[in-house]
């Protein structure tokens, strides 16, 4: 426990310090190939030619911390949310498993379409959401907090099931005007800084702020194993402190526009890999 | 005794003159290409606390954004703007005031944030805390930092 803190630091301060290989290839565990560039969706072509992964712009230790699972951090978690997957909670007697057996088979190519519609409920659903849904209404059990430990592993369990299926949302037909008012958000100016995503993102990946290498700010890799706080983020998480550090009021994670807000950043990534749990510093 | 106390009102009437002369954030006029020709105090700029408003984190960071020989020894440079060595020599002291003031009369559009407004922003937080402004903004930086800063700034010449 101790020695993994230390790693993590000693790695967090190599990881500000180190050049990034932007021209490195992800694959882990020595097959599984994951496609961290590739063109830009259509729906974004006027803007980017080419999408990057969070991956590329990390340093050769912070990449190589993600190519093998035993050197992944957030691993932990997945193996944690195993269990739970398989552990009855609740009024029903239920377990995840119950219904959805086994998490390998029922659970692959999940990850890669949300946020997406719900038909029933008529609404957009993050996966947090369809988490929490199940948890509620399927067993009778307390829903977890929308960017909680238990709901990041989770996360990432569910992940680990589509890692290297490309990232497909869609964004037209019922889900059309949360993306639009996604986008907007995404093209807003916040806080004192007068910041918005597109300004870091969009018009300075590649570029240094500080110690930071600016990535395009995709969401393929969640949830992020940050060695910055050493644990599992979710993407409300990650969005909340880079509101926050446009010196601006935030959004609550869970809120309508963090939902509408990541859809429209999901589907930026569409045609990358599925990668969570990813390590970022 | 005595004399601390006459120290004392010298300096609150020194303060009082000074704080007389201030131009507040929404009193700056802005003129040809977003430059403000009048002092913002009447306060000579400093260098030297100029470049500790550049160079620190809790102040102006500018360094963030910006790189230059004249702060080499501060690590890790932002390369999000251009190189300010020899921007002494690009704009005039009304110039860099502006451009400080408020970039976005100058650069159309820029990502680099204004300095002295405390209006027309988009969910203004308290500070970094994530949390809704109380009450009036301050500026980012108050008038005598930016007078500061554009004295050090225009130290630096080709
Ligand atoms: C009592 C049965 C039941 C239990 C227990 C249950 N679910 Fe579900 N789950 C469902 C049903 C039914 C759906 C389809 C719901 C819908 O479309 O509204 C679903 C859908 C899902 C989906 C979306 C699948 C997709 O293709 O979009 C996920 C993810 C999910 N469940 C995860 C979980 C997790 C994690 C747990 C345990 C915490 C769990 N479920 C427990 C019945 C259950
Ligand atoms: C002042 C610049 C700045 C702004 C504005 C900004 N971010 Fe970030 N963001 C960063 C930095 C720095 C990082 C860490 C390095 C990196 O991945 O770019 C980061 C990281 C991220 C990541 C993690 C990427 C990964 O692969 O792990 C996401 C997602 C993200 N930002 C989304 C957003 C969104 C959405 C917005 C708008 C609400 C936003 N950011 C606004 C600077 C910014
Ligand atoms: C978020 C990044 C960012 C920060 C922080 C920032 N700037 Fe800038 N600055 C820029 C960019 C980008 C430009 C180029 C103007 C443009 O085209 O947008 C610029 C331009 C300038 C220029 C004109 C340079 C030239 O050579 O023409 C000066 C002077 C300047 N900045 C000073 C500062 C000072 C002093 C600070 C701190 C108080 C600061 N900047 C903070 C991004 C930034």
């Amino acid at each position: 426990m101790k020695l993994k803190t230390i790693t993590a630091i000693a790695a967090a301060l190599f990881a500000t310090t180190a050049i990034a290989d932007e021209d490195a290839e992800l694959v882990i565990n020595g097959d599984l190939e994951i496609v961290t560039k590739t063109a830009a969706p259509a729906h974004l072509s006027d803007a980017l030619d080419e999408i990057m992964s969070g991956w590329r712009f990390r340093s050769d230790g912070t990449q190589a911390m993600q190519m093998d699972d035993f050197d992944n951090p957030g691993m932990a978690a997945v193996d944690g949310a195993a269990e739970a997957w398989a552990t009855v909670e609740g009024e029903k007697g239920k377990s995840c498993a119950s219904c959805h057996g086994d998490v390998a088979e029922s659970m692959v190519g999940v990850r890669a379409v949300y946020p997406k519609w719900n038909e029933k409920a008529g609404e957009v659903r993050t996966l947090a959401m369809q988490i929490n849904d199940c948890r509620e209404n399927q067993m009778g059990a307390k829903a977890y907090g929308y960017t909680s430990g238990d709901m990041a592993a989770m996360e990432a369990l569910l992940s680990v099931q589509s890692r290297g299926m490309p990232v497909n949302v869609a964004i037209d037909g019922p889900v059309a005007a949360t993306w639009e008012k996604g986008k907007e958000l995404y093209y807003t100016r916040f806080g004192q800084l007068d910041l918005s995503c597109a300004n870091c993102h969009e018009d300075n990946y590649g570029n240094m702020i500080r110690a930071d290498h600016l990535s395009q700010g995709q969401i393929n890799g969640f949830p992020a194993y940050r060695l910055k706080n050493t644990k599992l983020n979710t993407v409300h998480d990650r969005f909340k402190g880079c509101v926050r550090d446009t010196r601006a009021e935030t959004f609550k994670p869970g809120g309508a526009e963090f939902i509408a807000l990541e859809l429209y950043v999901a589907s930026r990534g569409n045609g990358l890999s599925v990668e969570g749990p990813s390590v970022r510093n | 005794m005595r004399l601390t106390a006459l120290t004392f009102t010298a300096a609150v009437a020194l303060a009082n003159v000074t704080f007389a002369e201030t131009v507040a954030p929404s009193d700056v006029s802005f003129g040809e290409g977003g430059a403000i020709e009048q002092s913002l105090t009447g306060v000579a700029g400093d260098p030297v606390n100029g470049k500790d408003v550049i160079v620190n984190k809790g102040r102006g960071n500018c360094v963030a954004c910006h790189s230059s020989e004249a702060w080499a020894d501060t690590p890790f440079h932002g390369e999000v703007g251009p190189l300010l060595d020899g921007v002494g020599d690009r704009w005039s002291a009304a110039e860099l005031r502006g451009i400080l003031a408020n970039a976005k009369n100058t650069f159309e559009g820029t990502i680099m944030p204004a300095y002295y407004k405390v209006d027309g922003f988009t969910r203004p937080g308290n500070a970094y805390t994530g949390k809704a402004a109380e009450g009036a903004l301050d500026p980012l930086l108050s008038a005598q930092e930016i007078e500061d800063v554009v004295a050090f700034l225009s130290t630096l010449k080709e």
